[in-house]
Parts: C-alpha cells; structure tokens; sequence
C-alpha cells in the first residue's frame, strides 16, 4: 500500500499522539540529572521535584508581602488584558471584515489602508503606544488590537468575498435588502470563520502580551517569566511557559467546539 | 403578464465578444428552453435578465419598462451550483424569502411566522421533500437540493423563473420526476420559465419554444472578435399552453402512458374535458 494510504489505528494514534510529550520529559530529565550530577547547585535545567516545588510556592502559599497567590493572580491579569484585546479586536473585525467584503466604496477606500496597516511591526510601535497611552492597561490593551485587528479584518473580509456570487445574487431574488443579506447570508456564514480566525490570532496575540507584559507591568505571566529572570529562575520559568501553553491549547480547543456546537452545518462537509 | 423583450442586445466583456444582436420576445407564460454549446453565453444571457449584468448595447424590456438593473424578487432562479444557503435548513431556505418582508430584524415572529411555516411546509411536501425539513444542505442529495433551490425561488412567485442547467447533475430517475413536478408547477402558477440546458430530450419535453446560440465563428482566433447569435428558434408544435391539457402526450418516446390525460397535464376542472 501507498504511504499515504496507511493510517494509524485509534489507539496507535493516541500513542504517536502522546510520544513527543512524553520523550520531551524524558529528555529534560536525562539532560537535567547529567547537569545536576555535574554540579548540584546548577540552575539551567533544574530537576522536576524543584520546578513542583516552585510551583506549590507560587499557587497555593500566599505571597508573604502581596499575600495574594502569585500564580492565580498572574494568570487573572494577563488574561483579562488577552480576552479584552481579543473581544475589541473581533468586534472590529466583524465590523469592518463585512463592510469590507460587501460593500465595495468601503473596499475600494479601506482594503489597501487596512493591508497596509496591517505590515506595520506592532513591537515597533510599542514604545509609542507607551508614550502616548500611558503605561497602564490601554497601552498594552491596544498593542495586541493593533497586531492581531488588521489580520482578522483581511481574512473575514475575504471570506465574505469568497462567498459564491450565487448566493447573494439568489438573496437579492428573494427580496433582501443590502441589509439583510448581511445580517441573514453573509454573518452566519462568517461566524465560524470568525472564531477559526481568532484560533489563528491566538499565537500573536500571546506574543504581543508578553511583550507588553515584559516590558512595563506588575503582574501578569510575562511580567513575572522576566522578572525572574534576573534571578535564572528556571525553576519558576519552565512551569510558567508551560502554564501559558497549556492555556492557549485550552482556549484553541474550546473555540473549535463552540463553534461545531454553534454552527453544526459549519462542519457537515468535514467528514 | 410578463412580456420580455430584447431589442438588439449585445454583450462584451472588455475585448471579448459573448451575445450579438440579440433580438427576442418572450411570450408570457412561455416555457423557454436555450439550448447551445458551452460558453456560447447562456448563463451570460440568464445574467442579463436577472439583471445581474447590464447589456452592453440594446435594451430588455418587461412589459414595455426597461428592466430594473439588479436582480429582485419578479424573477427568481435556480442556479446549476450554490443555490441554496449551506447555514439554513430546508425549512430555513424556504422560509427566508418570506422573512425577508421583516425589513429589519429579517425574521417573522408569531403568527406571521406561523403562517409563513405553513405556507413554506406545504412547498416543500410539493417538490417531495417532506421529512426532510430540518436536514441541511450539505446532508441532501444533489437531486434533493435542486429541488429545495426551487420551493426557495417558488415561494416568491416570481413572474419569471430562470434556471440554469438546473438538472444537469442529476440521475434520469430523479430527472423525470423533477420534470413532472416542473410542469405541473409551469401549468399551475403564474410563471414564464427560461431554462438553460444541454440535453435536447429535456428541451423538447419541457419546452414550448426551444431557441439556441450559436457562434458563426469559432476559430481561436475569431472567438474573441465575434459574438454568439440566435441561431435557432422553434415553437414546439402541437403547441403547449399553460394550464391546458395537452392534444397528444408530451412525451412520444416515454414508455407507454395510460390513456387519457397524460399525468403531467393538470387535473381537468370543471366542464374542461
Ligand atoms: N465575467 C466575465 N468576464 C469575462 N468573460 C466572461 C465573463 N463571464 C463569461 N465570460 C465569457 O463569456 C462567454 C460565455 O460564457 P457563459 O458562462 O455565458 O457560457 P455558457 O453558455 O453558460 O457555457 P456553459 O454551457 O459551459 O455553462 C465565455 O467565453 C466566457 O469566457
Ligand atoms: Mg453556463
């Protein structure tokens, strides 16, 4: 048989899934002893044991001068920055993706500026955002906007453009205004996109946050990888990351089941 | 009444030539059928009356009035492809022409949706997809969503249905049936039907006047320089009539069909024979 005709049983599949994990812990914790073995008082690849100690410190004893629990704390305030970014940005998104797509003066007098727009380095602009907003939440609120807006408007105005001609042009036979087309074709069909898109944005979205984070904040997961940092705090670090990760994969994978449960007909062709 | 008249029409896209003075009146309640070889202009010519594209010279007129410049609820269609919405069910893409007369929301509520559910079921039992009304798009048949594409065109009483190459994918079980239903439909509503198509058999079963395109000229290197013309056009005879049964069954080279009415006539009613 063909190469690309063989496939992995189900449960052969769960363990090919799982074997890059686990060789990866194997892997650290071989490299780590040699390390340790070396030099006991090492910092660069500590032992398991010292990164779940590090993490039984920072999740559950409260710190002794903040008294807050710095792990939960961290995660709240870098989450609320990431989700009201994300929020504003969909929104945007949605807004200008449609117009965009359908209406074409709105194309012919945005598609460029927003294509455009959308090459500016964020990072590069950080230092002004910083100047202009303030440290504060807005400043960093508005850099993730800024790098993840341009790309969903020009991927949802895209796709609304991809919509066979057919479709509108059946719409406008059955009577819909330039409206309702919009509200009853065009959106519904999007929405599915709209949540794929934001799964994309998700990488980016991270990146401009911790870079925010790493640069001017008090807390917050990036503040807090950079903060010990100075101290190599690898112990503190790998767990962080890991948490972050671990985050992302959560939110990626319940965006994906919201949106079969929400639009059921988005995944009828996927078979 | 529904009168369409082409005086003199022309079609260019950018250099290339598609439709040369194309000059034509279509009789209401005509069931046209266009016949021609692929990319002589047919789905180029349903544009045009959809008013989905302009002429490039020459005039469509729909008793007497130039015809309105983008498509709208008097003419509805079937399209070969996409022609149904994939994000709504059966019942959904029946009903949304009704919804559409809620200018803002683009829903009914209550009664008004209650009715327009009847009104919507009833069509749907029609083109034979009763059972189905919850399924979407993508779980119906190719047959089953051609079908569905026309209870969605029908609904709005359209005074002119255009349907392009509506059949074509389909097996030639389901065809006969879909052209039972497209003559009883013809016979019953107020309806002037164009039909693109490739199979000749179709066009002269359906039909009441079969009309073809043609380029004179189709050298590769004349394609661009010349147009399609109206090559043929001719009125089936023993003529057809809307809503009257026919003199001879419709279809000679079917298998032997009982006496009498042929089962695509309507019912007779009342002192008709
Ligand atoms: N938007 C367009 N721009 C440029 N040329 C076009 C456009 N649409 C159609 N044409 C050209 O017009 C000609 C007729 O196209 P049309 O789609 O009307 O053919 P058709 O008769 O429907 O063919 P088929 O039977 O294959 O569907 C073709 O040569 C095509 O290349
Ligand atoms: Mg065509």
């Amino acid at each position: 048989m063909r190469w690309i005709n063989t496939k992995p049983s189900p449960a052969v599949a769960t363990l090919l899934m799982l074997a890059p994990f686990v060789l990866l812990v194997i892997a650290y914790g071989v490299g780590s002893a040699a390390r340790l073995a070396d030099n006991p008082s090492d910092k660069l690849l500590p032992a398991l044991q010292t990164m779940v100690d590090a993490v039984n410190r920072l999740a559950f004893i409260p710190d002794p001068r903040t008294g807050e629990l710095i792990l939960w704390s961290d995660t709240a305030a870098s989450l609320v920055r990431l989700f009201s970014a994300l929020g504003i940005s969909t929104l945007i998104a949605l807004v200008f993706g449609m117009l965009v797509g359908m209406l074409p003066y709105v194309r012919a007098l945005l598609a460029p500026f927003i294509a455009t727009i959308s090459m500016v380095p964020p990072l590069a602009l950080l230092p002004i955002l910083f100047i202009v907003l303030g440290l504060g939440e807005t400043a960093k609120i508005t850099l993730i906007v800024i790098g993840v807006a341009p790309a969903m408007i020009r991927d949802l105005a895209l796709r609304v453009i991809e919509l066979p001609k057919e479709q509108i042009t059946k719409a406008e036979t059955l009577g819909g205004s330039s409206w309702q087309i919009a509200l009853r074709v065009v959106l519904p069909q999007i929405l599915p996109r709209l949540i794929t898109s934001l799964r994309l944005q998700m990488g980016p979205a991270w990146l401009f946050l911790i870079a925010a984070e790493a640069i001017s904040a008090d807390s917050g997961l990036g503040y807090r990888i950079f903060l010990v940092r100075r101290y190599l705090s690898m112990d503190v670090i790998f767990p962080y990351v890991a948490w972050i990760t671990l985050l992302a994969v959560i939110t990626s994978f319940a965006l994906d089941r919201l949106r079969i449960v929400v639009f059921p007909w988005s995944n009828l062709g996927v078979r | 009444m529904s009168t369409i008249v082409f005086d003199k029409v022309w079609k260019e896209y950018g250099d290339q030539i598609v439709l040369e003075k194309i000059s034509l009146t279509i009789a209401s309640r005509a069931f046209v059928a266009l016949v021609g070889p692929s990319g002589c202009g047919k789905t180029t010519f349903l544009k045009l009356l959809l008013g989905e594209e302009a002429p490039t010279q020459g005039t469509i007129t729909m008793d007497g009035v130039p015809l309105v410049a983008e498509p709208g609820p008097d003419r509805g269609v079937v399209f070969q492809r996409y022609s149904v919405f994939p994000h709504l069910t059966v019942l959904g893409n029946v009903l949304l022409g009704k919804e559409f007369r809620s200018p803002v929301a683009a829903r009914l509520f209550g009664a008004a949706r209650r009715n327009a559910v009847d009104e919507a079921m009833a069509l749907i039992a029609e083109v034979g997809l009763a059972g189905s009304e919850t399924k979407y798009p993508a779980q119906l048949s190719g047959g089953m969503q051609q079908r569905l594409a026309l209870a969605q065109a029908l609904i709005m009483k359209p005074k002119v249905l255009l349907l392009d190459e509506p059949f074509g994918a389909l097996d030639p079980g389901i065809r006969a049936d879909i052209h039972v239903l497209m003559k009883r439909l013809w016979h019953e509503t107020e309806l002037t039907v164009v039909m693109v198509t490739h199979d000749m058999r179709e066009a002269f079963t359906l039909g009441t006047r079969v009309i073809a395109f043609e380029r004179p000229r189709d050298r590769p290197e004349e394609r661009e320089r010349y147009g399609s013309l109206l090559s043929r056009d001719i009125y089936i005879w023993p003529p057809r009539i809307a809503g009257e049964p026919s003199l001879f069954a419709p279809d000679r080279d079917d298998p032997a069909i009982p006496l009498g009415l042929s089962q695509d006539d309507p019912a007779p009613q009342g002192d008709n024979p």
